[in-house]
């Protein structure tokens, strides 16, 4: 039953509304299944979607996941505490600081160690830089998927800077466990918090021609405009998070709404405004408006980055902890969000030197779940512009 | 060899009768007593499709290498730059690779087909090249109905896509032969509508007459100034040879993202080569029709300066009254022949520019574009041409 798809069009139901109108599709013959993936350059990864397709029709999809599994939760109840912190750079590897930070929280959650200013606030600039980093890939290969290809290198030329900055500070390009339970791994090189000020002006001025080039590109608004539609009603049901459900017009960033670290005091300080979709090139929560969320949040992540420069104080980069780390028992859940959505850790300890439970709510995982009810009815094209503008990480919805 | 090289064959062979073949009548004066008749046409014409492969060759080399230099600058950064001179060898270090490579074919592939469709899509396209000429007094063929012979050639080419399609038993190879042939069907109309706008001044669809006409005006009297509605027939026209030659943004037959290669999946080596040679040469071809029956052919300022200098005769017939070489009417030929060149790069250029910065169109709207826009405006541009023709003629006479 693996490879049955489950929710298929029933033959009455296929109309399509096209730019043409109404089309009745109505000769019929037996649909044809199409692996999609897992090798498959739109998929992200190695992502499967077993399609049904009735031409260029899709009638029902069914994604299969699991090819990249790497047991990440489990080895985090057989190794260390801080053992486990580099696995958690590799489960959503475009924001690994970001997965960082989240583990590190809930770790401290149990801890209740006192978390230096400065380092608060080298997390914050990490966390956003590396959000800034991660809609660029989100948004450069998006355009890679509706068929634009230089807008993604224009992408990847900031991205390039942001990881060199990431270099500077931790050595690493892509995996850094720099965000450490207790603070960060060390504090910043010399001339780093400057570089990262002059990041933010030329960010500011490359970031129109992405816009330019192709949020407002008339071909990528006809491609993405009321394709792959997800109402309030659905994102609610769901259970999306991040630019999903703000792509889907609702108000919802735990960064203002369950604030972490010192998130609340920027948000009060009103340094950022969380870009939420009005449906202004089509239907509320179209491909477009997920992409429009995306590329203005970048925009927002500098303002927050901008705000921690203007507020770095000094000071020691990591709180006292003991050399072999036994968290108190307990259990504790911090969710952040990522910048694919909420990233849950949830660890319980007996006390120990290792975690008995650590579960992870992966967002790429939960907004996946969307595709199965999105995909049917669109056509080819459109399936991989909905697939792209979910925008999921395999390495996040296998762990 | 197929039906398109016969004909290919053919038409060059009819250049016999109208003494215009100087190739082969040289050929005839140096080994005519040696050799029958038929021997020297058939061995003019295999040197002949001879040429016409290493040009196509020379000028799909030069344009995937001038596609990835333009795709690198326009990407901010410098493409090929290690073989050779900003990595000008490139294009034929990858064709050592691909000739190197395994020959692959699918277990459950139609073998014949499978090998067939590339040297057919190969084969029309080297027939429609032919019909180019390379200088007002070099050509492979004159052919009087040129622009109906390379349109009926390149889209025998998509008789070769949907046969590689079909045969490389795969869903996604017959996803990409299928919007191949919806899409060709969609836009050979309005190509061919918006062919007809010029076609119609010039009178003739004889590709080397049609540049000859546009001489004036000291070689700016382009087709392109001629009338009012050859401009919106130009943007048309160009519309529609991205579709035809499935450049972006119409690439649907081989978009890379939705259907891994389309049509070419499972197309390896020295096969894949043939569907990439064919891909620039009707680039090629197309810019070289627009730059023919739009922006004046071999004519321009330089070309009429050096026609006035060296004098235009390639071939005079000497004291004897035997056909000769007028050595100093080359340069006006060389100049015609690299003007022409320019142009059709210059299109081919635009081509790539579009490319490396427009998104990919979708299917339905590849389709309502061709039918429902493109169509009418073509025959709209036509039937507006003729009566400015026919008011021209009527008021001035």
């Amino acid at each position: 039953m693996a490879n049955e798809v489950t929710k298929t069009m029933p033959p009455s139901t296929r109309l399509r509304q096209t730019d043409v109108g109404e089309v009745t599709v109505d000769i019929r013959t037996p649909d044809l299944e199409i692996n999609f993936g897992p090798q498959h350059p739109a998929t992200h990864g190695v992502m499967r979607v077993l399609m049904r397709t009735d031409g260029e029709l899709v009638t029902g999809a069914q994604p299969h996941l699991g090819y990249l599994h790497r047991c990440a939760e489990k080895i985090g109840e057989n190794v260390e505490w801080l053992q486990y912190l580099p696995y958690t750079d590799r489960y959503d590897y475009l924001a690994s600081m970001n997965n960082n930070l989240g583990y590190s929280l809930a770790v401290e959650a149990l801890l209740g160690v006192e978390i230096p200013r400065r380092a608060t606030l080298i997390r914050i600039i990490c966390a956003e830089l590396n959000r800034i980093g991660s809609h660029l890939v989100a948004f450069g290969t998006y355009g890679l998927d509706i068929g634009a290809f230089t807008p993604f290198l224009y992408c990847f030329r900031e991205r390039e800077w942001m990881m060199a900055l990431f270099e500077k500070i931790c050595g690493a390009r892509l995996t850094y466990s720099y965000i450490r339970i207790g603070g960060v791994f060390n504090d910043a090189p010399p001339g780093w918090f400057e570089e990262v000020a002059r990041f933010c002006d030329v960010f500011e001025q490359k970031w129109p021609e992405y816009v330019d080039l192709l949020l407002v590109n008339q071909i990528y608004v006809k491609r993405t405009a009321n394709v792959g539609v997800i109402s309030r009603e659905m994102a609610l049901d769901f259970g999306l998070t991040g630019t999903m459900v703000r792509g889907s017009g609702i108000d919802w960033d735990l960064r203002r709404d369950m604030p972490y670290m010192c998130y609340g005091e920027i948000w009060r300080d009103g340094a950022f405004k969380i870009p939420v979709a009005k449906g202004e090139m089509g239907a509320l929560g179209d491909c477009w408006d997920r992409s429009w969320v995306r590329v203005m949040e970048m925009m927002e992540s500098i303002k927050i980055v901008r705000w921690c420069l203007d507020h770095m104080v000094d000071g020691p980069v990591i709180g006292e902890l003991p050399k072999t780390l036994k968290v108190p028992a307990g259990e504790a859940y911090v969710g952040i969000e990522n910048p694919r959505g909420e990233l849950g850790h949830y660890v319980v300890s007996d006390g120990g030197k290792v975690s008995v439970r650590t579960r992870v709510r992966g967002p790429s995982f939960c907004n996946l779940a969307v595709l199965e009810d999105i995909l049917p009815g669109a056509l080819v094209g459109d399936a991989i512009a909905i697939i792209g503008s979910t925008d999921i990480v395999v390495g996040e919805t296998d762990r | 060899m197929t039906p398109a090289l016969a004909l290919a064959q053919q038409s060059a062979a009819v250049e016999v009768g109208s003494g215009s073949n100087a190739f082969l009548e040289g050929l005839v004066a140096a080994l005519g007593a040696y050799l029958p008749m038929w021997a020297l046409w058939l061995g003019a014409a295999v040197t002949g499709v001879a040429i016409v492969m290493g040009l196509i060759s020379l000028i799909a080399m030069f344009s995937v290498w001038l596609e990835r230099k333009v795709a690198g600058h326009i990407q901010c950064r410098y493409g090929p730059m290690y073989v050779g001179w900003h990595g000008w060898l490139q294009s034929i270090a990858d064709g050592v690779k691909l000739l190197l490579k395994e020959d692959m074919i699918p277990r459950d592939a139609d073998r014949v087909l499978f090998m067939l469709a590339p040297a057919l899509v190969l084969a029309a396209i080297v027939a429609a090249m032919a019909a180019y000429p390379l200088a007002p007094g070099v050509f492979f063929a004159d052919i009087d109905l040129g622009v109906f012979f390379v349109i009926a050639m390149s889209s025998m080419t998509t008789i070769g896509v949907v046969m590689a399609g079909w045969a490389s038993n795969s869903k996604w190879t017959v996803f990409g032969a299928m919007r191949e042939a919806a899409q060709v069907v969609a836009y050979e109309i309005p190509l061919g509508v918006a062919l007809l706008v010029p076609v119609m001044v010039a009178g003739t669809l004889n590709m080397r007459e049609a540049s000859e006409m546009q001489s004036g005006w000291y070689g700016m009297g382009w087709f392109m100034f001629k009338n009012p509605f050859m401009l919106p027939a130009f943007v048309l026209y160009f519309i529609a040879a991205l579709a035809e030659t499935k450049r972006a943004p119409f690439d649907l037959p081989e978009a890379e993202s939705e259907l891994v290669a389309g049509f070419m999946t499972e197309y390896s080596g020295i096969r894949w080569s043939f569907f990439f040679m064919e891909e620039y040469a009707a680039m090629f071809l197309m810019s070289a029709l627009a730059a023919v029956f739009f922006l004046g052919g071999f004519e321009s300022p330089l070309t009429w300066a050096a026609g006035e200098f060296f004098g235009r005769e390639l071939f005079v017939k000497g004291a004897s009254g035997a056909t000769e070489l007028n050595l100093q009417a080359i340069p006006y030929h060389a100049v015609a022949g690299l003007t022409l060149l320019v142009k059709s790069f210059a299109g081919i250029f635009l081509m790539m520019w579009l490319r490396w910065t427009l998104p990919r169109v979708r299917v339905d709207q590849v389709m309502t574009m061709g039918y429902k826009y493109l169509t009418p405006l073509a025959l709209v541009c036509a039937i507006g041409a003729a009566l400015w023709e026919a008011g021209k003629q009527a008021l001035l006479g």
